[in-house]
């Protein structure tokens, strides 16, 4: 699977905002703290405020607020603004009648798809977060109970 | 928010409150399921057999069981939950997490250290729930096919 940039710059910037739902970061902020493009992730962050899942605060010191659900938005749920998730064969004329070679690599990328989605359908923000700060404490060298799956 | 409840081995008396927990099997199905269930994992004295209930004021408000197998399918002993079950109006107490938490105690000290489910991949909630108890997708692919 290889997530597009507008996905990957539109999940860290999702879960940066979630991990503190008082806190408002400007476009340049996140960019800046993660190494992204801010040209592109102003057009993202337009997207997930159309969304519903983050909003725009506006005057001095404004920026963005996360407002989605932590426990309900899957990262699913982020990537599919963007993307689709679906393995892309080059077979323009393929149809029901068509190459049953071409029908099973299609089958086949089809099942891979289906995992892809149903691992990503079920990480909530709110999990991806814990985890996210468990990895932290560990590079920290802070102690804490359970762990995270490399 | 957490709602403390205190998580008791299951007992005979506890299989109408079970049954009525219960969203899965079917009505009919029920008593008769039910029964073999108790038979198998309350009134036996095994320790690698675990079936508990949460209690909050002396009402049964949800339930876990679980067991170790070992060697099915060539996987050395490990621990399964295979039910899980928290009344409707008691969800998001952290009721399930402390259910989860106590069998992986009792499993962990049954020997194990793997524990493992089962969850329909339709059913985001259940497995929403399951991730965030840090469970990620393990070694072993279930396969299946159409036979008739």
């Amino acid at each position: 699977m290889k997530l597009n940039k507008a996905s990957l710059f539109a999940l860290i910037a999702v879960l940066e905002l979630a991990g503190d739902t008082e806190k408002q970061l400007s476009t340049t902020d996140i960019a800046q703290k993660h190494g992204i493009s801010t040209h592109h992730l102003a057009k993202i962050m337009r997207n997930l405020t159309h969304a519903g899942l983050v909003q725009a605060v506006r005057g001095a010191g404004g920026g963005y607020r996360f407002s989605g659900n932590v426990r309900r938005t899957t990262l699913l749920d982020v990537i599919q603004l963007f993307e689709t998730l679906e393995s892309e064969l080059d077979v323009p004329h393929w149809g029901s009648d068509g190459d049953p070679i071409i029908g099973e690599l299609l089958s086949i990328t089809s099942e891979i798809d289906n995992l892809t989605k149903a691992v990503l359908d079920t990480i909530t923000l709110a999990t991806a977060l814990k985890n996210t700060r468990i990895r932290a404490e560990l590079q920290t060298g802070q102690t804490s109970p359970g762990g995270v799956a490399s | 928010m957490k709602e403390q409840v205190s998580i008791r081995d299951a007992v005979a008396s506890d299989l109408d409150a079970v049954i009525s927990l219960d969203q899965w099997a079917p009505q009919d199905a029920k008593p008769d399921y039910w029964s073999s269930v108790f038979d198998h994992y309350v009134r036996r004295d095994k320790t690698d057999r675990l079936f508990l209930v949460a209690e909050s004021g002396n009402v049964v408000v949800g339930f876990i069981i679980g067991e170790v197998r070992a060697w099915e399918f060539g996987s050395p002993p490990c621990g399964w939950v295979f039910a899980l079950a928290v009344s409707s109006e008691r969800r998001q107490l952290g009721i399930g997490q402390q259910l989860f938490e106590e069998i992986s105690n009792r499993l962990k000290q049954a020997g194990v250290t793997t524990v493992r489910t089962m969850v329909d991949r339709d059913d985001k909630l259940t497995l929403s729930f399951f991730r965030g108890l840090g469970l990620c997708t393990g070694k072993y692919l279930e396969l299946e096919k159409q036979i008739d």
